[in-house]
């Protein structure tokens, strides 16, 4: 039979009743309010059937994320996914199939399932990070990372891969907001998200075949009842002395208007180490999102626009000029400008801005299948900030504009226990570096056109195992104009004649070219999903990933300040390919659930930042870093697991660990994640308030493996130069730090309301993070005492 | 259903042309008007005489080719100097005389003179904070003759109060280098 997974109404109502483990109860009904009677509830292996009168208890569940499906034969399915850690109630509304009883259902179909494993974040892990960002919440998936540039910017970084190999999907649009740049920090507000989960490697390929290292999919609220109902998070912190709000209201329907409206501001001062203040260091955000869809009987249209704007500070310790800059910077240890606290941003900072608006329709085919079409506009738009002289303080030193239109159409149809998903998408991009800054800058103006198509096979065998194949085909094409200085342009062998062909004007000291990209990319997959039975399954995933060199690693061209290096791309760059192995064995049970994640990634012409020498100039000596290519193979494995010891205790574990080699020099890649192990013990009164507290341990090693570029530079000493080491490659030591959090709900007549207090980095720890591109010159954030309450209304 | 491919169609196609960006002059080159191309130090013996001067030239600022240096003369042991520091942009047509905004934020900018056993260097300006700048200086060469090196450091937004900073000791400034340029010299 058809297996329609329209999901029709969901409400979800804490409630606190004591019970040791939690209940999953509600009505089931129809759109005319007539109860169901015998339809089947379903979570994991534990069913249940509705009484006459429609209701149904669903009991000793283990807390967790679960998937729920509510069925009854004539009638759509209800297929959801419930974060469950207190009772809840679940109202479901089914409609009627249209093509109710044309046929007679005597087996039972099995129902083919992905093999790609989706990890979740849990709806209050992302409420917990609602003033800090993206990167931060999504480190509490085993495997994810971060690559900060000091404690606001922060980037998933999924099984040692990031920025360009980790594309994000904001609301099904690829996020394109310069993300080559691993100093810039996605650019989406956490709180518009109702839904974040990671994909490690490139199996999804509807979202792109370049997702080398994995996706991140960000999925907004939505609301299926007819209801209307709003939630508002205060945080207030005191390390950086501020807080953030956001608010949102949501107006469901099932069928008719629905629209989600929501807002988010931070204001954030300078932060603090345990033993000084980092100057200027604060941050500052006023988002909003919002979003209006009218639900036919067989379609919906909507329209959506979101708007981030955020103003982030850098340390000013950071900025340097010369490697004699850099060498002080690291034998001080203490960050040469301390000032007492202050909510001012000055320079260094980054202003960014990212307008996305969509329209979507998705229509219910009358064969049986679904058909989406999406057209979506991005503008991004990134200033930063140095600390220039003169008139030129006020000038962005980097003024980027890029604007994406991007359409898809996808195409999905059940016929008995097949699923077909097949798709096209184009965009069109065109970058604009502005010459206002006085600054030859880093990326140059570029159009760029990219075109794709897939199709995703998914087949049950039998109900315990399903396999999955898809193939995708994109094709991109870049055109640029770019200034070169010629001594730039000899130096890096461009003048051997392969390249006359682009220059199309002579400016004195600077050639003007044309340079032109095209690429055509296959990419694939392939898996495996077998249920063992008692709720074991193991996922088997191969996939196969192509990547374009992105503008930076093709054309950067100059100083970079922060690091004081001279960053060089190269035209020559050709794509990367990666070839991934990676399998899932996922185990739920009601005392012990687990996951655990071996893989094993194999990159050909892995683009990547090698040391080459040094150059002089006159504002001294830089090393210098060119993008090169080697074969690189990464090896590791992640590991979940949640165990409840008692219904009131209860233990998670997440530790992941990679290993990153450079098979063609063999030696270790560099800014792998060490091994980390996060502990975390939960105490819970469900009878009382939902009170919990926790103790999480996070303890993250020291990186061992490291490519040793350490070099030796001439740094005046006494007004001789004086060959030093200068230490940029040995990681910092590892670290411990442990963290509490504890929260009460109440009600407030309609209201509930939940205050979470927590303090994080409890013993005021001083550290420095391997990932953190300012370890160099600064400690990592000290204690921070956190309040937050929650108002869902 | 044809009505609904052909919508799709309809607004792919809308949606191209609408996209097609007008190409904005991207065909001005980026001419450095902040860069340092040229540090210049001249020592103008209190005895009379030709003054000693020392340059530095980068003409394509932060790309590969290195400075080129000279140094004019030699010192005369024991002997007294005035000097003074003086940066270009020569890459700006005409050549930008940097020297004034530096004299204008002096409180930003520290030029520190690094060198052992070649003489004192001493500061002859001030900022608005009575903080020395080094724009202008004094020199005396060692009493013997001897050779060494000199660096001259220009910091953009040193710590000027820093522990030793205003006696001219560069290790606590802070701040970001703008130029810095090492000369063999001689004194005889």
């Amino acid at each position: 039979m058809r297996i329609y997974f329209t999901l029709l109404a969901v409400f979800l109502a804490g409630s606190w009743c004591a019970h040791s483990q939690t209940t999953l109860s509600g009505r089931v009904s129809t759109t005319q309010n007539q109860p169901l009677d015998g339809a089947h509830i379903h979570i994991d292996n534990l069913h249940a059937m509705s009484l006459p009168d429609g209701l149904y208890t669903l009991p000793n569940i283990p807390a967790g994320n679960h998937r729920v499906v509510i069925s009854y034969i004539g009638y759509k399915s209800l297929d959801t996914v419930v974060d469950l850690y207190h009772n809840l109630v679940l109202d479901a509304v089914l409609k009627p199939e249209s093509t109710q009883l044309q046929e007679v259902v005597l087996t039972e179909t099995a129902q083919a399932k992905s093999t790609v494993h989706e990890d979740r974040l849990k709806a209050e892990t992302i409420e917990k990070y609602s003033n800090a960002s993206l990167g931060d919440a999504l480190k509490e998936i085993a495997g994810v990372s971060s690559l900060k540039t000091g404690s606001t910017i922060v980037k998933p970084v999924i099984n040692g891969l990031h920025s360009s190999r980790v594309p994000v999907i904001s609301n099904n649009v690829r996020l394109e907001d310069q993300q080559w740049g691993t100093e810039h920090a996605p650019n989406l507000d956490i709180n518009s998200a109702g839904r974040v989960s990671v994909i490690k490697g490139a199996g999804a390929l509807q979202y792109g075949g370049d997702a080398v290292g994995g996706l991140v999919l960000v999925e907004p609220v939505t609301v299926l009842k007819d209801t209307l109902f709003g939630r508002t998070i205060l945080t207030a912190d005191s390390n950086g002395r501020g807080g953030s709000i956001t608010s949102s209201l949501h107006q469901g329907a099932e069928k008719g208007w629905a629209w989600n409206a929501s807002g988010t501001f931070k204001y954030m001062g300078d932060r603090q180490t345990p033993d000084y203040v980092l100057s200027n260091t604060g941050n500052r955000e006023a988002n909003f999102a919002g979003d209006v869809k009218y639900i036919g009987t067989n379609y919906n249209l909507q329209a959506t626009y979101s708007f981030y704007n955020a103003t982030i500070g850098i340390a000013e310790a950071t900025h340097i000029g010369n490697v004699s800059d850099l060498v002080r910077a690291i034998n001080n240890q203490e960050p040469s400008v301390i000032r007492p606290f202050t909510y001012k941003i000055g320079a260094p900072r980054q202003e960014v801005q990212h307008h996305l608006a969509k329209l979507n329709f998705n229509k219910d085919l009358s064969d049986g299948g679904t058909l989406a079409l999406q057209y979506a506009f991005q503008l991004n738009r990134r200033k930063e900030f140095d600390l220039r002289r003169g008139d030129y303080a006020n000038i962005a030193a980097l003024d980027l504009t890029l604007a994406t239109h991007s359409v898809n159409a996808d195409w999905k149809k059940t016929i008995d226990n097949s699923t077909l998903k097949a798709g096209v998408s184009g965009s069109m991009q065109h970058n604009n570096a502005s010459p206002d800054t006085g600054i030859r800058p880093l990326i140059p103006t570029y159009d760029k056109l990219d075109a794709g198509a897939y199709g995703i096979y998914q087949h049950a065998f039998s109900s315990s195992l399903s396999s999955e194949a898809g193939l995708r085909y994109d094709f991109s094409h870049m055109d640029a104009t770019k200034f070169y200085q010629k001594s730039r342009w000899n130096s890096l062998g461009y003048n051997n004649g392969q390249f006359d062909n682009i220059i199309t004007q002579d400016f004195g000291s600077q050639w003007l070219t044309n340079p032109k990209f095209t690429f055509h990319n296959i990419s694939a997959s392939v898996g495996l999903r077998k249920d063992f039975g008692n709720s074991l399954n193991l996922l088997g995933n191969v996939s196969l990933a192509m990547r374009n060199p992105n503008p930076s690693e093709l054309f950067s061209d100059g100083l970079h300040h922060s690091n004081a290096t001279i960053e060089l791309g190269d035209l020559r760059t050709q794509k990367e390919k990666a070839l991934k192995f990676s399998a899932t064995l996922l185990k739920t049970g009601s005392t012990f659930s687990f996951e655990l994640t071996p893989y094993l990634n194999s990159i050909n012409n892995y683009i990547y930042l090698s040391p080459t020498g040094v150059e002089y100039t006159i504002r001294g000596t830089f090393p210098v870093y060119k993008y090169m290519q080697t074969n690189a193979l990464l090896a590791g494995v992640d590991l979940h697991t949640d165990w409840n010891i008692t219904s009131h205790f209860k233990h998670s574990l997440n530790a992941a660990y990679v290993s990153g080699t450079n098979t063609s020099a063999n030696e270790p890649l560099i800014d792998m994640p060490p091994l980390n192990i996060t502990n975390t013990l939960r105490y819970t009164v469900q009878n009382f308030h939902s009170l919990f507290a926790e103790v999480r341990s996070e303890a993250v090693f020291t990186q061992t493996r490291y490519p040793n570029n350490n070099f030796n530079a001439d740094v005046p000493v006494d007004g001789v130069l004086v060959p030093t080491p200068v230490n940029i490659s040995t990681p910092p030591p590892g670290y411990h730090l442990l963290h509490f959090t504890t929260g009460m709900q109440f009600t407030l007549g309609k209201t509930l309301a939940a205050v979470n207090f927590s303090v994080n980095n409890i013993f005021n720890t001083a550290y420095r993070d391997y990932l953190n591109r300012q370890r160099l010159y600064t400690d990592e954030v000290g204690r921070n005492f956190q309040i937050q309450l929650k108002l869902n209304y | 259903m044809t009505n609904f491919r052909t919508l799709a169609l309809a607004l792919v196609t809308i949606v191209s042309f609408t996209a097609c960006s007008d190409d904005d002059s991207a065909t001005t080159p980026v001419n450095e008007e902040e860069v340092i191309t040229t540090l210049t130090a001249t020592f103008t013996p209190a005895a009379g005489g030709a003054s000693v001067v020392l340059t530095s030239r980068d003409l394509d600022g932060d790309g590969p080719d290195a400075p080129v240096k000279t140094v004019s003369g030699n010192f005369v042991a024991g002997a007294a100097y005035t000097g003074t520091v003086t940066f270009l942009n020569e890459l700006a047509s005409p050549a930008e005389n940097i020297t004034d905004e530096i004299h204008e934020e002096a409180v930003d900018h520290q030029i520190f003179f690094q060198q052992s056993g070649l003489g004192t260097f001493g500061y002859a300006d001030v900022d608005a904070n009575n903080h020395p700048v080094g724009l202008n200086f004094t020199y005396t060469a060692a009493p013997a003759a001897t050779s060494g090196n000199l660096t001259i450091t220009l910091i953009h937004l040193p710590n000027k109060s820093g522990v030793n900073v205003p006696a001219g000791d560069i290790t606590n400034a802070g701040g970001g280098t703008d130029a810095e340029a090492t000369f063999a010299v001689t004194v005889q």
